[in-house]
């Protein structure tokens, strides 16, 4: 008897699994609003390396990392870092193993073509609102394929704040004829 | 084709008018001769060059032009001021020179007209404006209708002054079947055109100083005290240089009726400013333009009080029956009347209504040399049409220019009224 | 009238006046016959496709012989299911005006007299939107200047036009696609519409308009950035002769703020349509009723 109750309850349980469409495992994503035509990974331009400067692994290589938080001297001393400085330094976002990499805070490496995706830990509302072609500057086709620019092509990672332009010339005033 | 030649015979007797004259006759058309020449040429220098030569730019893209346009579409409905009396109420003294008023609304329209195809940027293609090969944005457009009345107005007095007149000059009696229903069409039409013309800035809500359902009745107003001013003067002169007998009741009437036209306009100039100032919202800047100016840009202040003492002026001496029975005083009360008028609906309207701009900008407008020789052009073209008229309908009316060769009718050919 | 006499009735025998009367009646016919319909429609927007392309490449000659270079003018129909909208971000321009420029150089904008279809108001933040205090004139060293906002302000393409319905003959009218665009040939330059624009949008040619053949941009749309005549009104037409073909406006791909978005508002996945869902979006005089497809709104 207490044979057949199990198995009448197993036979219950896996009926109630077959009859829950989730499926398990999987997280159900919300997509935002309208970005139906956003991608996962939009093709972007080459990362604006200074001159020289990659792979990052041609020095790092073969250096010990210093975990130490500092302000650089030895080397990169012309970056002017104020970007959450009093918080944030160099290793919270390079990857301190391998040079060549970025890292989320769950420690996951990104290359550097997907910056974005470290950039919108932080600024998530910016990285949804890119994705959807929104933020940023818009080129391309508004019925076709859009170019995308990695967030570092118009902000400095380091120093991201947009410093401020010359203005264009005014429009002249009109004036009456003879004046 | 006995017509033909009577009419042959009515435009070489025309002809023969208008060359005949004296000393004072010719001075006049010389001095409008010279206007004309004078305008001709600007307008010629506008056309080459382009509209930069006026002082209209983008903020203030109508100007001078426009507003002696819309002051003389009110000087044209002003005919109604003496159709009324001599056709409705048959009164006497004014139907024997409602004629003159009806010349007065013709030479007014084409006066307007002119005005439009000098201020428009492309006057070789105004026959954009003539169906079947132009094409006319009606219902919608305002000036589209505005053409379509002007232009109608003007048939109807052209139809019924050239009758009259050319029946009379063949010693018959008008057709009345023909001209009391235009004469009585005529006066709805008078109202029609400046209400339409006042429709044109009343529907824009762009500008909110235009924005107003005051504007159609206030341009009724002025046009009835600035039109008969003018007539009252012409009839004068009239009186004085030949023998057309105008009696004085008529004139002292149409003062009277003058009065009540500027007490209107200046009780609906006042409850505008009311609601203006009590109300006191963003839209008060462009009246605060006009009476007080904004910072340092005052220059239409002046012009503002300067209209306003006009006015007033003008409905004292018209209000009180002594002032308008002197001459002096009736004739200080015309000028003021056309002047505060003439003011008011020009550089009242006009210039307030574009200043600051819809995007706040404050452009100080004031016609150029250009404007000022053109639209001095216009106007004297419009004295001289009016006066090359009057030297003919008056002879006819007077029973001096008649047909004298033609079939004999019965009776001699009453009077013109 | 009296009537001739007519002698007899057989054609060619009748007496002076009936021949005489015969030709004139059938000649006015005929050229009222002709002035009414052999000309056919003279409007651009009513000609048939074949006739409009004839009188295109007449102007593209008329361009070539005045300014010894082709200038192709293209009549790009509009895109079916397809309604173009724009959205402004106050929070990000600076007000360097390289869209102004960029329009000019894109549109064949008049040099001389200068003619700009895109106006940047400065404005002071704590008084917020406000026309009254707006300045365009505005010529610091560097943009943005402490305390204050830019509101760029072009043609709304308005949904409810004020300009079309005042238009006396019609030479301006909204396409399928949403943009308001003018006839620069039927134009007679009344002026009208700059009355009824509550936006400043539409600029007149006060004279002969002169760009120097080496900045000419010679891809142009009939109804967008062919060069204008002398005196006839022009504005902003979302670049036409880009977005039919799938290409954004000059003034969205330049800004280096990234202040610009443009889409079509029938495309539930466009960025316009994003930015309405998301975003708040606002539009200048609403209580005018224009309802213009130009937003704005505030990014961050």
């Amino acid at each position: 008897m207490t044979r057949l109750a199990l198995v009448g309850l197993l036979l219950v349980a896996l009926g109630a699994l077959a009859l829950d469409e989730a499926p398990r495992g999987a997280p159900t994503a919300t997509p935002p609003v309208g970005a139906g035509a956003a991608q996962e990974h939009p093709e972007v331009p080459p990362p604006p390396f200074s001159e020289g400067i990659f792979p990052c692994s041609g020095c790092h290589a073969d250096l010990k990392p210093n975990r130490t938080r500092r302000v650089l001297t030895e080397m990169h001393d012309d970056i002017q870092l104020r970007h959450d400085e009093q918080h944030r330094w160099c290793l919270d976002c390079h990857d301190a193993t391998d040079r060549d990499w970025l890292h989320l805070a769950s420690g996951e490496r990104v290359p550097f073509e997907e910056s974005y995706r470290l950039c919108g830990q932080c600024h998530g509302e910016k990285l949804r609102d890119w994705r959807a072609g929104v933020h940023g500057r818009r080129t391309g086709e508004w019925n076709g394929h859009k170019r995308y620019l990695l967030c570092a092509h118009c902000h400095n990672p380091h120093a991201p704040r947009f410093q401020a332009l010359e203005p264009k010339p005014a429009p002249l005033p009109p004036t009456r004829p003879g004046s | 084709m006995s017509f033909v030649r009577r009419f042959m015979r009515f435009v070489h007797g025309s002809v023969r008018l208008v060359l005949s004259g004296n000393r004072l006759y010719w001075a006049w058309i010389a001095v409008l001769l010279a206007m004309i020449g004078s305008g001709v040429y600007a307008y010629l220098e506008q056309l080459g060059t382009g509209l930069a030569l006026t002082s209209m730019r983008d903020p203030v893209s109508w100007g001078f032009y426009i507003g002696n346009f819309t002051f003389l579409v009110g000087v044209a409905a002003a005919a109604v001021v003496l159709v009324i009396p001599a056709y409705v109420y048959d009164w006497k003294p004014i139907r024997e020179i409602v004629i003159i008023g009806e010349l007065l609304a013709v030479s007014a329209i084409v006066m307007c007209m002119l005005f439009v195809m000098v201020d428009i940027g492309r006057p070789d293609r105004f026959w954009h404006l003539i169906p079947p090969w132009g094409h006319l944005n009606l219902p919608s457009s305002i000036l589209a209708w505005d053409s379509v009345v002007l232009n109608a107005y003007l048939v109807v007095n052209f139809v019924v002054v050239t009758h009259i007149l050319y029946r009379a000059f063949c010693r018959r009696h008008y057709e009345k079947r023909l001209v009391v229903p235009l004469v009585l069409l005529s006066i709805p039409m008078a109202v029609g055109i400046h209400t339409v013309t006042a429709f044109l800035y009343n529907g824009l809500a762009a500008r909110p100083y235009w924005n107003s359902s005051i504007l159609a009745p206030q341009f009724l107003a002025s046009a009835f005290c600035s039109g008969p001013a003018i007539l009252l003067v012409v009839l004068q002169l009239l009186r004085r240089f030949t023998r057309f007998e105008i009696k004085d009741e008529a004139i002292w009437k149409i003062a009277e009726l003058m009065a009540y036209a500027m007490f209107l306009n200046l009780f609906l100039h006042g409850v505008e400013a009311f609601k203006e100032y009590y109300s006191d919202t963003e839209h008060l800047l462009y009246t605060q333009y006009w009476f007080q100016g904004l910072g340092q840009h005052r220059t239409l202040v002046p012009y503002a009080w300067t209209a306003v003492a006009l006015n007033l002026t003008a409905f004292v001496l018209f209000i009180l029956p002594a002032a308008r029975r002197n001459p002096l005083t009736l004739n200080l009360g015309c000028l003021a009347t056309y002047s505060g008028c003439y003011i008011e609906k020009g550089m009242g309207l006009i210039i307030p209504g574009f200043t600051p701009d819809t995007l706040g900008e404050i452009y100080r407008y004031a016609p150029s040399i250009t404007e000022l020789r053109v639209a001095a052009g216009v106007f004297a073209v419009g004295f001289l049409v009016f006066t090359l008229m009057l030297r003919v309908a008056v002879p006819i009316s007077l029973g001096e220019f008649q047909d004298q060769e033609g079939p004999e009718l019965k009776a001699r050919a009453p009077a013109i009224a | 009238m009296k009537h001739l006499p007519v002698k007899n009735q057989t054609a060619g025998s009748c007496e002076n006046g009936c021949s005489r009367r015969q030709f004139a009646s059938i000649a006015s016919a005929a050229a009222a016959g002709f002035l009414l319909t052999g000309c056919g429609p003279r409007r651009l927007r009513e000609m048939p496709k074949q006739r409009l392309r004839q009188a295109l490449d007449e102007m593209e000659r008329e361009y070539a012989a005045k300014r010894g270079m082709a200038v192709k003018v293209a009549d790009t129909p509009p895109l079916p299911d397809v309604l173009f909208g724009y959205a402004l971000d106050l929070s990000r321009c600076i007000g360097c005006r390289r869209c102004v420029y960029a329009c000019v150089e894109e549109n064949n904008q008049s040099r001389d007299p200068q003619l700009h279809w895109i106006r940047v108001l400065q404005m002071e933040k704590e008084k917020g939107v406000d026309f009254r205090h707006a300045n365009p004139y505005y010529d610091p060293p560097k943009v943005p200047e402490e305390g204050h906002f830019y509101v760029p302000v072009a043609c709304q393409q308005c949904r409810n036009p004020p300009c079309v319905k005042t238009c006396p003959t019609g030479a301006t009218w909204m396409e399928p696609d949403g943009i308001v665009v003018i006839d620069y040939d039927w134009c007679i330059g009344c002026r009208c519409c700059m009355a009824a624009c509550p936006y400043g949008a539409r600029h007149f040619n006060w004279a002969e308009p002169s760009i120097p053949t080496s900045e000419l941009n010679p891809a142009t749309h009939y109804l967008g950035n062919r060069p204008r005549p002398k005196g006839v009104v022009e504005k902003c037409t979302f670049c036409i002769q880009r977005v039919r073909k799938g290409r954004y406006p000059a003034c969205v791909e330049v800004c280096p703020a990234g202040a610009r978005k443009f889409g079509n508002l029938l495309d539930k996945d466009s960025e316009i349509r994003y930015i309405i869902e998301n975003k708040r979006v606002l539009v200048l005089k609403q209580e005018l009723n224009t309802l213009p497809k130009f937003f704005y709104f505030y990014g961050t």
